[in-house]
């Protein structure tokens, strides 16, 4: 057998890091986002433990306005792998009539930050999984593996623990938690090639397929229930697209698309021309706006 | 698409200073191996017009600048990791920053990499951050390093210029022992011999620098070696499966094959290997795998799995380079936690035989080290590790310590090897044990630790309190601060290491007459925490019990029985605590007394009721009877 494959070493690394906080933290727990990269993260943990299943939950963050194929993605994933499940809604927001277009940028914040936060608090989990990756955004690329959060869920980016070799020090002090990113040093590029490689499973909608979406500030909105307000201007139209990152359907945009395969996926996007943030309505706000966000404990 | 099996990855570190236009090549390569999407370049000829350097041209540089704070200061103050790919390999790259402070980051950087390239610029040559750099890539094992002569553009690409910065570093790496060097001129900011070969060096006839990290071949040593595996997590889904999970160090382990656990050097045979792709034969270097054995041995997280017959060595007292990462300095004698490989223990520094001047490779005098110092010093760990040298191995090698109090990673280590008197010196297994002697003199053992300003009246209540169980026929000692510096610590002064030295002597002798079944006082100011807490975790649980005589500043100075007081006020007493040197108050003290509350009869008599509640000494009768 010879030296390892690039996807081989990531792929190593990613269960290294795994195993390392099972080992050293109390109460991990795995955020799901039902996205491609909560896909292979859950690929790699199922892997990492096996023959045993994944000692940790996983936590999934429902704003309510999740496209309904993420959620019977989840649920159908789950109960396959026989995996612990919690779904968290911050319902204070649900109460206040919190909506995607009704709150701007304070939207994400309260029903996902603050969501998360509450629920990471509730179970008194010591560490969370995350599926961030370095390549997605400037201030990422300076994130550490292990990335500790105040017991206000903070990210103080000035005094982060150096990180050597593959050793990780899980240890912390009172209050504190860690978010851990088992795909650090993964490319959008290497997350779709291992999707192909080891036949990852991933929720339909990032394939294209003719859905209903209508036009909005230049983005095209999945028209996923009766609930997204149409005007009398609104025309719903039947086209083919699919989507580069998932998050709340009515913020998240879809791209027209012919690629209805993984393999013509990672075509299409060795020829395009746009980042998958991008599509996302959240870090629009100048270049170091993720920057604040995770200081203040978004993902 | 290239099938990804035949990528392989390489992970290299970039240093030099924003000056030597880091940055910019970082950024240039990025932009011509199309990892830049056209949202992200819009950005950045906005981002290039406001804030850029290079006139409202694209300022490639910003592109990888990250944090907020450093875009406004116009330097990089952290590691930031980037990624590109071609058809041959993926690459991660390590940004580290240049300036003299940040020797941290650019060993965190260097620890993953496997090459370095390592900018100069034209117009300056080799200069003293140059060899600084160098040197680190050295020390951290990087055999591979490129030195990009930049800004090329600014010499009129000129010949004589390169081969002159060519041929002094070249002299100067060869002193290090750095062995593959390529050296290539470039201008990040033109582009030449960046992707492709320039047409203004035709006089060049090597490689551009993409072409370089393309081909260049890299052996790794773990593949040949012998097989080694730190054991990361027990894996027991359910009682007929025990499987050890960790990341193969070196070599290959197959089914049958005979292994030994170490440190216990039990032996046993491979039942299977289990790899990320299922059950196999066979397993390399670099994979995460879980092994099952013929036999059921005692092996747990931080055991390291190892060819039977060709297994490292074992021991507890090394020679290491220290490379020291935090604002607080390491302090000979103090006690750090240790983690190499999957294993956790406690090292104690001493002697710190001397620090590296990284700009001219002197070794200097150096009783600690301060952030970014470079070290070698003595090692003692609290138990026994399997190690090899770092050059060897860089898992079995290489280390880091973590403050106890703060669980900060302090700093990064290189064990070089093992010292001869730990083959020596073994632990002493007696036949008449603690308990024995306890049993003897109807008491538990323990030290009580009493910590607190000059002058807070700690040896005046050790005192009463030791009167008290000697009237009650109890065996005890008092060591007292000034008294032991007469004699036993009579060789050190009031710094913060010869501090921690004093305190480190004293908590040892403790434990001792804790081994002999007494009642230790122990009165000393012991000012700072992470002593006291090392002298706690000298003796077993409810052994130690720290007793903080807690008196305000103003008091005991108003006390000032010895003058000394006065005389620190005056400046003729330095690093005397409380005035110029600091006091740490106990957070989990057992008993405090407050001085302001109570006479010293009366904290006494409250010490005593504590170790009758705690079944230190019993009720006030001899049992006896």
């Amino acid at each position: 057998m010879s030296a390892l494959d690039y996807l081989q070493r990531l792929e190593a690394e990613s269960i290294y890091i795994f195993r390392e906080v099972v080992a050293e933290c109390e109460k991990p727990v795995m955020l799901y986002s039902v996205g491609k990269d909560s896909s292979v993260m859950l690929h790699l943990a199922l892997k990492a433990f096996a023959p045993a299943k994944p000692p940790f939950p996983l936590l999934q963050i429902a704003s309510g306005w999740d496209f309904r194929e993420m959620l019977e993605f989840r649920d159908a994933i789950a109960k396959k792998f026989g995996l612990e499940l919690l779904v968290h809604t911050n319902e204070e927001g649900v109460r206040a009539g919190v909506k995607p277009w009704s709150h701007g940028a304070a939207y994400s914040d309260i029903m996902l930050t603050q969501a998360l936060r509450q629920a990471l608090d509730k179970y008194g989990f010591d560490a969370a999984f995350g599926g961030g990756r370095r390549d997605e955004e400037k201030s990422r690329a300076k994130e550490r593996v292990f990335s500790f959060r105040s017991a206000h869920h903070r990210w103080d980016p000035k005094n982060q623990r150096p990180e050597l070799w593959s050793l990780y020090n899980a240890r912390k002090n009172r209050g504190e938690s860690i978010r851990v990113f088992p795909l650090s040093n993964w490319t959008e590029m290497d997350v779709w090639q291992y999707i192909h490689v080891q036949q990852v499973p991933i929720v339909p909608l990032y394939l294209a397929k003719p859905r209903p979406v209508v036009r909005r500030d230049g983005r095209l909105i999945l028209v996923d229930d009766d609930r997204l307000p149409l005007g009398p201007a609104d025309r719903v139209e039947t086209l083919s697209v699919r989507f580069r990152t998932l998050g709340c359907y009515p913020l998240t945009g879809a791209t027209m698309s012919s690629a209805d395969d993984v393999p013509a996926v990672i075509r299409e996007m060795l020829s395009t021309k746009n980042s998958e943030r991008e599509g996302r309505g959240v870090d629009k706000d100048g270049a170091s706006s993720l920057e604040q966000k995770k200081q203040e404990g978004y993902f | 698409m290239n099938r990804p099996a035949d990528k392989s990855l390489l992970r290299f570190l970039t240093c030099g200073s924003v000056d030597d236009g880091k940055s910019s090549l970082i950024g240039r390569l990025l932009y011509e191996t199309k990892m830049i999407f056209d949202d992200q370049f819009a950005a950045l000829k906005d981002d290039s017009r406001k804030v850029g350097t290079r006139g409202g041209e694209v300022d490639f540089a910003l592109l990888v600048d990250g944090l907020a704070a450093e875009r406004e200061q116009g330097i990089t103050i952290d590691v930031a990791y980037r990624f590109f790919a071609t058809e041959k390999r993926k690459f991660i790259v390590a940004d580290t920053p240049g300036h003299v402070q940040y020797t941290r980051n650019m060993v965190t950087g260097a620890s993953t990499a496997e090459l370095a390239v390592i900018l100069i610029d034209a117009r300056k040559g080799v200069l003293t951050q140059t060899r600084r750099h160098s040197y680190l890539a050295a020390l951290l094992g990087i055999r591979h390093v490129v030195v990009a002569v930049n800004k090329m553009d600014l010499v009129d690409y000129s010949r004589d210029i390169f081969t002159k910065i060519e041929r002094d570093y070249r002299e100067f790496a060869h002193r290090i022992k750095l062995e593959a060097i390529t050296c290539i001129p470039v201008s990040a900011v033109a582009g030449d011999n960046v992707t492709s070969r320039s047409r203004h060096t035709p006089w060049y006839g090597g490689p551009s620098l993409l072409e370089h990290l393309e081909s260049v071949t890299l052996r790794d040593p773990a593949q040949g070696a012998a097989f080694r595996m730190p054991v990361q997590w027990v894996n027991r889904p359910n009682p007929e499966f025990r499987g050890f999970a960790g990341m193969i160090a070196s070599g290959v382990v197959r089914r049958g094959d005979a292994l030994r656990a170490l440190p216990s050097g039990r032996t046993s045979t491979v039942a299977r290997v289990i790899t990320p792709e299922g059950e196999a034969l066979e397993a390399v270097a670099g994979q995460c795998v879980t092994l099952t054995l013929a036999d059921e041995i005692d092996v747990s997280r931080g055991d390291v799995l190892c060819t039977a017959d060709a297994a490292p060595a074992v021991a507890n007292q090394f020679e290491a380079t220290i490379i020291w990462m935090h604002d607080e300095p390491l302090l000979q004698g103090r006690a750090y936690l240790l983690k190499i490989g999957t294993k956790t223990v406690t090292a104690t520094v001493a002697p710190i035989k001397y620090r590296v001047n990284v700009n001219t490779m002197e070794h200097m005098a150096a009783k600690k080290l301060e952030l970014n110092d470079i070290g070698v010093c003595g090692l003692e760990l609290n138990g026994a590790i399997a190690y090899e040298s770092y050059r060897d191995s860089r898992v079995l090698g290489g280390f880091i310590l973590i403050d106890r109090l703060t669980n900060n990673t302090v700093g990064a280590g290189l064990l070089h090897f093992a010292l001869r008197r730990s083959q020596n010196v073994h632990w002493q297994a007696l036949d008449v044990n603690k308990r024995a002697r306890a049993v003897l003199s109807h008491q538990k053992p323990c030290i009580l630790w009493f910590t607190g300003l000059s002058g807070a009246g700690k040896s005046t209540i050790a005192n009463l309190v030791e009167k008290q169980l000697h009237a009650e026929g109890r065996q005890t000692y008092l060591l007292d601060g000034d008294n032991v510096r007469h004699g036993l610590n009579k060789d050190l002064g009031f710094t913060d290491q010869d501090r921690v030295e004093n305190i480190r002597r004293v908590a040892e002798v403790a434990r001792l007459m804790v081994d002999a079944g007494l009642i230790v006082l122990v009165s000393f100011i012991s000012p700072f925490r992470s002593e006291r807490r090392m002298a706690r975790a000298l003796v077993e649980p409810g052994e130690f019990i720290e007793v903080f005589v807690d008196t305000p500043l103003e008091q005991a100075e108003a006390r000032d029985a010895k003058g000394l007081y006065k005389k620190a006020r005056r400046g003729e007493l330095k690093n005397f605590t409380g005035i110029d040197s600091p006091y740490e108050v106990p957070e989990d003290a057992e008993i405090r007394l407050d001085t302001t509350e109570l006479a010293p009869e009366a904290a006494a008599a409250r010490v005593i009721l504590h170790l009758r509640e705690a079944g230190i000494v019993d009720m006030g009768y001899d049992p006896v009877i």
